[in-house]
């Protein structure tokens, strides 16, 4: 094996795992977040780590050791991969326009609930259904046999 | 924030240099680390930090909401509209070999046209999100 | 021109989206969708024509040959998929004119339509394209604008609703493209076709089976199977009428599509026999199917009603899918369309009865058979559609897969389908008792006409769903050639 090929490798020895161990640690950090946490921006913020840990997936393997950047030179033989660093961009963009939508969601239920937290807008949401069903079996007495939503 | 003397001098000093540096890395995207998103993020920054220092409705007078949104379509159709244009001049869509007779000079023009697409659309929704934002803020109060 | 169909189909309700956007007039930009809808059906129809004989229309975008550059891949399986898109697509925009006038503020009509198109542009083409990075990148902007589409319901429900839907559809698509970013570390390339043939070849499985995995999550969390569900009910009860009969007859539809491509294109039969995926599915598809219909049973709004029937229909067609012999594909693909067909037809009719009633709670709706009878029937012709009765389309699809069931050898699946049947009609039976059974308060009449456009997608989706039932030479005809090119893709 001469130098070249040795140099094509990417480190896989015990600390070449670092990068694997840090994606599967943010990912379900992230995870836990969004499951865990009532806090509607602390979902966001979750979720946003969540997709960070993808992007080291990616770009982890795709750095070679002794590659430099994705442009052709003739002094250069190893180049690290282009391709994962583009569909990074593009996944970055996504999680941008994500957080973005769930942010704009976040201020317009604070501003019909007055609550970010999950628990006051499920009871929020529960008192104003067990009011309708009361509403109408008030004037519909028959109706109350059916079970309620 | 207004009142702070500093705070405006600074930003006098350095908008325009971070508004230059939006199309610096613009222009470099095809040598170094840039392209339409970094620079329309950054260009918007720039427009942001203008509304921080000096008032939402002067940014709003610098660049009014209308504009925003046309900048927004503008830059989608012009993606789309490099790719059209490469299926009219006899390629498929986004053939950026068919834009000019040297087929690398091609590529160059494409992606030149395309990143200039995306800045546009990046910094229209960036502001347009600050505008929207920022704008819900002093409604509340 | 003909040439280019494949990308004109993504790209032209893509340009449709900022020309809604700069245009702002809202007859303007109503008519701007009409013919870009318009356009999309005869160009899916023309690509559908075109593969019918098993061949694939393969388009490289920017001219670079497959394997290095994106590839638009169209066979019999995406061009059905792609029909049903836009013809619900059509009749959406046709339905819309009137629907969103009452349940929006007329300044953001024009929003609603880039969101619209923007909608339809990404799930042409999760359905058009051959690269796996594609599918997440369309699969994202279809959902992003469904979130903005949803969000714009009128109650303030709507707007968690839509929030609930961001979280679960995100970490939905994040997991897909976990499995995509495996697969492209084991084989070095996006291209599905191009996987396919380096799939067979790697020896070293274990990645593959977890790519598989990680995709299997985030495709059920998107086509809403059983216990990944949570975000449906609320999203297709609270959202516009407009946009719950859209997202009822294409979301989960295309998320399905993406499933059979990953699975059959992609890992072919080996993805049953390595992991446990055929029992487990088989298992989701059983819980779904009997749970939502009961959950249905005991709801109050009949939009969410039909909403928790959209969930058990979709536990018949990955049914379908698990049981995983041709005649139980050939009933998930045919389910597909026929169950798009009939809930699209359920919330054109539902949106018809809010727009002329005000609301589609049951209370509200008492002795609807007599103060809207066209619209209780049409809804009653739909739900023996999910029920599965003779002479309507969803009987066709339950057919194929009882059939599956017992060539299959199990005789206790068949049982447990025709008893779920039985639970449909229970929820069925709940609409027609409230319409006809009932006599209407008194007081109780139309607060509005009802306009052509309202009535007529309506109609021609009840039709459709009667018309299938009866003539089955597309569907089947469709359906077979599609299962006939997935099982035997290379």
């Amino acid at each position: 094996m001469d130098r070249r090929t040795i140099e094509n490798q990417t480190d896989m020895s015990a600390t070449g795992y670092y990068t694997y161990f840090v994606t599967f640690i943010l990912l379900v950090a992230g995870l836990f977040i969004v499951v865990a946490r009532g806090n509607l921006i602390k979902k966001l913020v979750g979720l946003g780590i969540f997709q960070t840990s993808v992007y080291l997936l990616y770009i982890g393997p795709a750095k070679l050791i002794g590659g430099t950047a994705p442009i052709l030179a003739t002094e250069w033989q190893v180049y690290s991969n282009p391709l994962p660093h583009v569909l990074i961009l593009t996944a970055i963009v996504v999680g941008v326009a994500t957080l973005a939508l769930g942010l704009a969601l976040v201020v317009r239920i604070r501003e019909a609930y007055d609550s970010i937290e999950e628990e006051d807008i499920l009871a929020a949401d529960l008192h104003a259904d067990q009011l309708a069903h009361a509403q109408v079996t008030a004037t519909h007495p028959q109706q109350s046999n059916r079970g309620s939503a | 924030m207004t009142n702070d003397l500093i705070l405006r001098i600074v930003a006098r000093l350095l908008i325009p240099f971070i508004l230059l540096f939006a199309l610096y890395v613009q222009f470099h995207g095809d040598f170094g680390p840039g392209g339409g998103f970094q620079a329309g993020v950054i260009f918007a920054a720039g427009i942001i930090f203008h509304a921080l220092i000096f008032g939402l409705s002067d940014a709003r007078r610098v660049i009014p909401d209308r504009l925003i949104e046309t900048m927004m379509a503008i830059g989608v159709l012009l993606y789309a509209g490099i790719g059209v244009g490469g299926m009219i001049l006899g390629g498929n869509f986004l053939d950026y070999f068919v834009l000019d007779a040297d087929s690398i000079h091609g590529q160059h023009r494409g992606i030149f046209w395309v990143e200039l697409g995306v800045a546009l659309t990046v910094c229209g929704v960036m502001l347009k999100i600050f505008y929207m934002f920022a704008a819900r803020g002093s409604a509340d109060d | 021109m003909m040439h280019h169909l494949p990308v004109l189909q993504v790209v032209v309700p893509l340009i449709a989206a900022p020309l809604a956007l700069l245009l702002r007039q809202r007859r303007l930009v109503y008519a701007l969708m009409l013919l870009v809808s318009g356009a999309c059906l005869g160009i899916s129809l023309a690509l559908w024509s075109a593969v019918q004989d098993g061949s694939v229309i393969s388009y490289a975008i920017g001219s670079w040959p497959p394997p290095w550059g994106i590839e638009y891949r169209i066979d019999a399986l995406n061009a059905f998929v792609m029909v049903l898109v836009s013809a619900t697509a059509l009749l959406t925009v046709i339905f819309s004119l009137h629907s969103i006038e009452i349940e929006l503020p007329g300044h953001m009509h024009y929003l609603f339509y880039t969101m619209f198109a923007l909608c339809l542009s990404g799930l042409l083409g999760i359905a058009a394209t051959g690269d796996a990075f594609n599918i997440f990148v369309f699969l994202e902007v279809s959902s992003l604008s469904t979130y903005v589409l949803i969000a714009m319901g009128q109650q303030r429900k709507a707007l968690f609703a839509a929030y609930r839907y961001l979280i679960m559809g995100t970490i939905g698509a994040t997991l897909i493209v976990i499995g995509i970013g495996m697969l492209y570390l084991l084989t070095g390339t996006l291209n599905l076709h191009d996987m396919a043939t380096r799939l067979d070849t790697t020896q070293n499985t274990r990645p593959a089976l977890m790519a598989l995995a990680f995709i299997s999550v985030g495709v059920f969390l998107k086509l809403a199977l059983f216990p990944l569900h949570q975000w449906l009910p609320n999203a297709y009860a609270y959202a516009p009428s407009t946009v719950s009969v859209f997202l009822a007859a294409t979301a989960t539809k295309v998320a399905i599509y993406v499933l059979l491509r990953f699975y059959f294109t992609l890992f072919g039969q080996d993805s049953f026999t390595e992991l446990p995926l055929r029992p487990l599915i088989i298992l989701l598809a059983l819980s779904g199917m009997f749970i939502a219909s009961i959950i249905a049973i005991y709801q109050q709004d009949l939009k969410r009603l039909f909403a928790f029937s959209s969930v058990a229909q979709v536990g018949y067609i990955l049914l379908g899918i698990g049981i995983g012999n041709a005649s139980g594909l050939l009933s998930a693909v045919l389910h597909l369309f026929n169950h798009g067909i009939a809930k699209g037809a359920v919330f054109l009719l539902l949106g018809i009865v809010a727009y002329a009633m005000g609301s589609t709670q049951l209370s509200h709706l008492k002795g609807l058979g007599k103060t809207m009878p066209w619209a209780s029937a049409g809804i009653v012709i739909a739900g023996l559609s999910l029920i599965g009765v003779p002479g309507t389309n969803g009987f066709i699809s339950k057919w194929y897969l009882l059939l599956a069931a017992m060539e299959d050898g199990q005789w206790w699946l068949a049982f447990l389908i025709v008893s779920s049947s039985l639970l449909a009609i229970a929820y069925v039976w709940r609409f027609i008792e409230i319409a006809y059974l009932q006599a209407p308060d008194t007081g109780t009449h139309l607060i509005r006409r009802l306009p052509l456009t309202l009535v007529l997608p309506a109609a021609v989706m009840v039709l459709a769903t009667l018309y299938f039932g009866i003539d089955t030479r597309f569907t089947v005809g469709a359906a077979t050639t599609a299962v006939g090119v997935m099982l035997g893709a290379p």
